[in-house]
C-alpha cells in the first residue's frame, strides 16, 4: 500500500505500557471504555516508542481520555484540541499525535479548527466520539443530534439539521475518513490501525453510546435485530454488500446510490459498486459517508484514504531548503544583513 | 554632492513630514530619506501615519498617507512633534497635515495637483496656495507632475508608471534641501526593480530631475545640513519595532537552544511580526499562520508543551480572543510569550492608531486567578531587547508572559546599535532530564517556584497536563479545596518571584525632584525628551519610566515614596495609575491622559509639568 508508513517495530510494548494509574471516571456502560481499550491495544502494535505518543483532547466526556493513557498528553480547552495537536505535530513531526474529541467539541465550538486541520492535512489521528449529545453538561443537543430530538435544550424537538461528520471531513478535503462502532472492538481496532498508518489527518468517527443522556441513539445500527440491515462494512476492492445473507448491495444509478438485492431484477454481484478507498475524487466517498438508516445502511470501515502531501512534511521540506539556500546562518548574520553603517 | 546655488545653514535637528494620497508612495519616499539620513550619520526616528483603508477614495482627506522623520546631531528619542518641512503631493494631504507643522515651516506642494477638482475633493473652498491662507509659511509650489513627465520623456515608459515616480521628484527636492547625495538612493532602485531596468532608469531620472530643478531654479535661498550625531562606536541599522520584536525572539531562540514556534493570525498592527518570521525558516523558525487568533495561541501552547520556544503575536481584539488560552498556559505552567501590539480600542477601535489601553486586559483579562508576567517595550529598538527578555523570563520561570508594544513602536523606526549575540544574557530553561526517577510534573524549584519542562520524546518523563486544577507536586487532577488554594498562591508567588530577576527601576533625575513623572511602555522617547529639556532649563523634574509591570521592580514603592508630587502620563484613560493606586494606595497620584489615537507632544507635556511645578 503506497501510504503504509509504519515499519515493523523493534520496540516490544504491551497494553500495560499505556494504561495509566488514574481512576477512569466515565459512567458504567459508557462507550468510551471500549474505545480506551481499543486504543490501548493499538498503540503497542505501532512500533513506536512509548514516549513518542502525545494524546491531545479538548473538553467533554471523551476529552478526559489523555488522563487515562500513560503517554505524554494535553487535556486542553473546549474545541481547541485540533489546533493544539497541530502545534505539537509541527513542533516535532516525529511524534505520533492522537486527538480525542466529541461531537460538541469538534463539530460545534471547535468546528473551525476541525476543518482547517483537515484541510491542511496535518499528520495526526483524530478520534471523534459521536454520541450525538452533550454529555458532560448533562444532555443538551449537539450539532449531530438527529433533527426533532427532544433534549434539555430542545423540549419541543430540535429544529436543526445535524452535521454528518464524514461529509464534513470529505468536504474539507479530508484525506482519510473511517467510521466504526463502540460495540465492535475488533472492527474498531482494525480501523485505528489503518488511521495510524495513514499519513495526513486521519479522522475516525466512532458511533458511541451515551447511556445517560442519549441511550440507544445508534440503536438502529447496533441492535441485534436491525444491525445486519443497517451496517455496511466497506472494504477496499470488495463489492459493497450487506444484509444478513450479504444479498443486498449498493449500486451507482445516475448521480445517486441505490440499494439493490442480488437475484432480483437480474442483479448480480458484478453490478454492485466496488469500494475504492484510494480514489481521489471525493464523490462516491461523500455519498457513502452520507448514507444513514433507515433509508440506507451506515457505511463502516475505511471510506476514504488518499495520499496527499502533509502540511508538516511540506513545512519541514521548506525549512531544509531555506537552511541550505540562505546566506544567513546565525542571528548575528541576520542582525548585520541589509543596509547597515558603522560609526568609528 | 553639495548644492551649488545656495547658502548652507547648520541645524541641530529637523522634522520632515512626507504626505500624499495613499497610492502616492509616501512610505517609500520616507524610508528612502531615512536610509540617506543613516548614511549622513544622524540619529533619527520615524513614524508612518496611514489610513486603515488600503486605497481610500483618491484625493480625499481620509485617503492621506504620511511619513514623518525626525533627525538630529544629538540623540533623537521620538519621531518629532511638529514638522519643519511638509511635502504635500495633493490638496488633501496639505489639508490633513496643516495641524502637524510648525509656524513658518517649509511646505513643498505639487502645483499640478492644485486644480479645481482636487481642491474641492480636499474640502477647500478656494485654492490655499493662492488665497493667502499659507501666508505664514514658506510655500514652494512646483509643477511636480509636469516635470516628472518631462524627466522621463526620453524613456519608453507608460503614463501610469511615470506618475508613480513623481514621489521621487519630491524626494529629489528634499535631498537637495538637506545637502544629501541622491546617488545613495540608486542602489535601492537597482535592487528593487532588478527585473525592470526601465523603471530603474526612470526613477533615477526623476530623482535627479527633482534635485537639479531645486538647484537650477534656486528654489531655496538657503539649504540645510545636520551634522552627524555622536553615536557610540559600532555598527548600526534602522529598525522598526515589529522587526525588532521578531528578531529579539529569533535571538532568544538561538540563545536558549529551543527552536522558535510562532502561532499567529494577521491583525493590524502586529501582522508584520508574523510576516517577518515566515522569512527566517533558515534560522529554524516555524511560523504558523493559523485559522484564527485562538488557533494561533493554542498551537503555540501545543508547541511549547513539545519543547519549542513558543510565541503568539496579536493586537488588542486578538488578545481578547486569546484570554481563555492564556489561562491554559497559566494552569499548565508552560513558557509562552504573547505579544500585544496595542491599538486604539475597544472593539475594532482605531486599528492604525496607537494606544496604551490594553494594560488592564493584559494584567487581569482572564477567568480565575491567572497571573502572568507583563512587560512593555519602551522604543522601537528596545522591542528587540524586550522580546528577548520576555522570552528569557518566560522560559526560565515557566510562565506565560505578555509583552505589550504599540502601533507607534511597531511601525516607527529608529537607529539600532547592532548587538553581538554572544553579549546577550544566557537563557537556561529548566529542562527535566530523561529517566529522572524524582521527576514529578509539578515539582517546583525552591527559588523560582517554577516546574520543570519535560519534553515529549524524552524517555521516562511521560506526563499529562491540562486545564483542570493540578495536585501540587504530582500534577494529577485534583478538586481538593486546600490544594486549589495552595496552587493559586504558588502560581501568584512564582510570578512575583520574577521581581528578583529583573532590574531595579531607574529614575532619570534627582531623588528629591519636585515632580516625578511616571510613564510606561511606548511613550519613553517623548517623556525623556520633555524631562531632559526641562532639566536643562533647571526645572526640578525626574522621570520613572516602567518596562516591567507585573511584577513591578522591587524598589517601586520606595521610589514613589521619595517624591511629593507624582504624575502618571498614559495614552489611555488612566490604567497604570489605577494599578499603582491599587498596589501603593498610600501615595497621591496626578494623571495626564490622552486618548486621541495620537502620541504625546513635547509641548503639551512641558506645559502640564510647568503648571504643576508652579502650583
Amino acid at each position: 500500500m503506497e501510504n503504509q508508513i509504519i515499519e515493523t517495530g523493534t520496540v516490544q510494548l504491551t497494553k500495560e505500557d499505556f494504561s495509566s494509574d488514574q481512576m477512569v471516571k466515565w459512567c458504567p456502560g459508557c462507550g468510551d471504555h471500549a474505545i480506551l481499550h481499543a486504543v490501548e491495544n493499538v498503540f503497542p502494535e505501532l512500533g513506536i516508542p512509548k514516549e513518542d505518543f502525545v494524546v491531545v483532547s479538548g473538553i467533554g466526556c471523551s476529552s478526559r481520555f489523555p488522563y487515562y493513557m500513560n503517554t505524554y498528553g494535553i487535556h486542553s480547552i473546549h474545541g481547541r484540541a485540533a489546533a493544539i495537536a497541530t502545534g505539537v505535530k509541527l513542533a516535532n513531526p516525529k511524534l505520533s499525535v492522537w486527538m480525542i474529541t466529541g461531537d460538541g467539541d469538534s463539530m460545534a465550538i471547535g468546528g473551525n479548527h476541525f476543518i482547517h486541520t483537515i484541510r491542511r492535512n496535518i499528520d495526526i489521528n483524530l478520534l471523534l466520539f459521536n454520541n450525538k449529545i452533550y454529555g458532560l453538561t448533562k444532555g443538551q443537543y449537539s450539532p449531530t443530534t438527529p433533527k426533532g430530538s427532544k433534549t434539555k435544550t430542545s423540549p419541543q424537538g430540535t429544529f436543526e439539521r445535524p452535521f454528518n461528520p464524514g461529509v464534513l471531513v470529505i468536504g474539507a478535503q479530508g484525506t482519510f475518513f473511517a467510521r466504526t462502532l463502540d460495540t465492535n472492538p475488533k472492527a474498531m481496532t482494525a480501523v485505528f490501525l489503518e488511521a495510524a498508518k495513514h499519513k495526513g489527518t486521519s479522522v475516525v468517527e466512532i458511533l458511541q453510546n451515551c447511556v445517560i443522556f442519549a441511550n440507544k441513539t445508534h440503536d438502529l445500527i447496533t441492535s441485534r435485530e436491525t444491525r445486519d440491515d443497517n451496517q455496511l462494512f466497506v472494504e477496499h476492492g470488495k463489492p459493497l454488500l450487506f444484509g444478513k445473507n450479504k444479498d443486498k448491495g449498493i449500486v451507482l444509478k445516475g448521480t445517486k446510490l441505490e440499494i439493490v438485492t442480488l437475484g432480483e431484477n437480474g442483479v448480480t454481484e458484478n453490478d454492485i459498486l466496488v469500494h475504492d478507498q484510494f480514489e481521489k475524487d471525493p464523490g462516491v466517498h461523500s455519498m457513502l459517508a452520507s448514507m444513514m438508516p433507515p433509508e440506507y445502511p451506515v457505511a463502516l470501515g475505511v471510506i476514504r484514504s488518499v495520499v496527499s502531501e502533509t502540511f508538516n512534511d511540506a513545512m519541514m521540506a521548506s525549512i531544509e531548503q531555506e537552511k541550505e539556500n540562505s546566506a544567513i546562518k546565525t542571528v548575528d548574520d541576520l542582525l548585520n544583513s541589509g543596509p547597515t553603517w558603522v560609526i568609528d | 554632492m553639495t548644492s551649488k546655488n545656495s547658502k548652507v545653514v547648520e541645524l541641530e535637528q529637523v522634522v520632515i513630514r512626507f504626505a500624499g494620497d495613499s497610492g502616492d508612495g509616501m512610505q517609500l519616499t520616507g524610508s528612502l530619506f531615512s536610509d540617506s539620513t543613516a548614511f549622513a550619520g544622524n540619529d533619527f526616528a520615524t513614524f508612518p501615519d496611514y489610513p486603515s483603508e488600503i486605497r481610500a477614495p483618491q484625493g480625499t482627506v481620509s485617503g492621506v498617507s504620511g511619513f514623518q522623520i525626525h533627525f538630529g546631531q544629538k540623540t533623537v528619542y521620538t519621531s518629532g512633534d511638529l514638522a519643519d518641512v511638509l511635502v504635500a503631493m495633493n490638496p488633501a494631504s496639505l489639508k490633513a497635515n496643516m495641524r502637524w507643522i510648525k509656524e513658518g515651516a517649509i511646505i513643498i506642494v505639487d502645483g499640478d495637483a492644485f486644480v479645481d477638482k482636487g481642491i474641492e475633493k480636499a474640502g477647500y473652498k478656494s485654492d490655499p496656495t493662492t488665497d493667502g491662507s499659507l501666508g505664514g509659511f514658506k510655500l514652494i509650489k512646483s509643477p511636480i507632475s509636469t516635470l516628472t513627465r518631462e524627466a522621463v520623456k526620453h524613456l519608453d515608459i507608460d503614463m501610469k508608471s511615470t506618475m508613480k515616480s513623481k514621489n521621487m521628484f519630491a524626494l529629489g527636492i528634499v535631498m537637495y534641501l538637506f545637502n544629501r547625495d541622491p546617488e545613495q538612493i540608486h542602489r535601492y532602485f537597482e535592487k528593487k526593480f532588478k527585473a525592470n531596468p526601465i523603471v530603474v532608469e526612470s526613477n533615477k531620472a526623476v530623482l535627479a530631475a527633482g534635485f537639479n530643478y531645486a538647484d537650477t531654479i534656486e528654489l531655496f535661498g538657503t539649504t540645510f545640513k545636520v551634522e552627524p550625531a555622536p553615536l557610540e562606536k559600532g555598527r548600526y541599522r534602522n529598525i522598526t519595532g515589529n522587526i525588532a520584536t521578531a528578531w529579539g525572539f529569533i535571538a532568544a531562540s538561538e540563545k536558549s537552544g529551543r527552536p522558535l514556534f510562532l502561532g499567529s493570525y494577521p491583525i493590524t498592527p502586529a501582522t508584520e511580526i508574523l510576516q517577518e518570521l515566515t522569512y527566517h525558516k533558515n534560522l529554524n523558525v516555524k511560523a504558523f499562520q493559523a485559522e484564527d487568533e485562538i488557533a494561533g495561541i493554542v498551537s503555540a501552547i501545543g508547541a511549547s508543551y513539545t519543547g519549542a520556544m513558543a510565541i503568539t503575536t496579536t493586537s488588542g481584539p486578538g488578545l481578547s480572543l486569546k484570554s481563555e488560552a492564556i489561562g491554559l498556559a497559566v494552569m499548565t505552567e508552560l513558557p509562552l510569550v504573547i505579544v500585544d501590539v496595542q491599538r486604539g480600542g475597544p472593539s475594532t477601535g482605531l486599528p492604525t492608531k496607537s494606544e496604551q489601553s490594553d494594560l488592564m486586559q493584559a494584567l487581569f483579562g482572564r477567568n480565575g486567578e491567572a497571573p502572568v508576567i507583563v512587560m512593555a517595550a519602551k522604543s522601537s529598538a528596545d522591542c528587540f531587547y524586550s522580546a528577548y527578555e520576555a522570552s528569557k523570563l518566560s522560559l526560565e520561570h515557566m510562565t506565560p508572559t505578555i509583552l505589550l508594544t504599540d502601533g507607534s513602536l511597531a511601525n516607527g523606526s529608529e537607529v539600532f546599535k547592532i548587538p553581538a549575540v554572544a553579549d546577550l544574557p544566557s537563557i537556561n530553561p529548566p529542562l527535566a532530564q530523561a529517566n529522572d526517577p524524582a521527576y514529578k510534573p509539578y515539582r517546583r524549584d525552591p527559588e523560582k517556584l517554577n516546574r520543570q519542562w519535560a519534553i515529549p520524546g524524552t524517555e521516562g518523563l511521560r506526563h499529562r497536563v491540562g486545564g483542570l486544577e493540578k495536585e501540587d507536586g504530582s500534577g494529577n487532577v485534583s478538586h481538593d479545596p486546600l490544594n486549589h488554594e495552595r496552587m493559586t498562591y504558588l502560581r501568584e508567588a512564582k510570578v512575583q518571584k520574577v521581581a528578583d530577576y529583573i532590574p531595579l527601576q531607574e529614575v532619570y533625575g534627582a531623588d528629591d525632584a519636585d515632580l516625578l513623572v511616571v510613564s510606561w511602555g511606548g511613550t519613553f522617547g517623548v517623556m525623556l525628551t520633555v524631562v531632559e529639556k526641562m532639566q536643562e532649563l533647571g526645572k526640578s523634574v525626574a522621570l520613572a519610566h516602567f518596562k516591567h509591570i507585573m511584577p513591578l521592580p522591587k524598589n517601586t514603592e520606595e521610589l514613589l515614596g521619595r517624591y511629593k508630587k507624582i504624575i502618571v502620563c498614559e495614552i489611555n484613560n488612566g490604567q497604570f495609575v489605577k494599578y499603582l493606586r491599587m498596589n501603593f494606595p498610600q501615595f497621591k497620584y496626578l494623571q495626564y491622559n490622552k486618548i486621541q489615537g495620537l502620541p504625546f507632544m513635547v509641548a503639551e507635556l512641558e506645559a502640564k509639568f510647568n503648571e504643576l511645578l508652579n502650583d
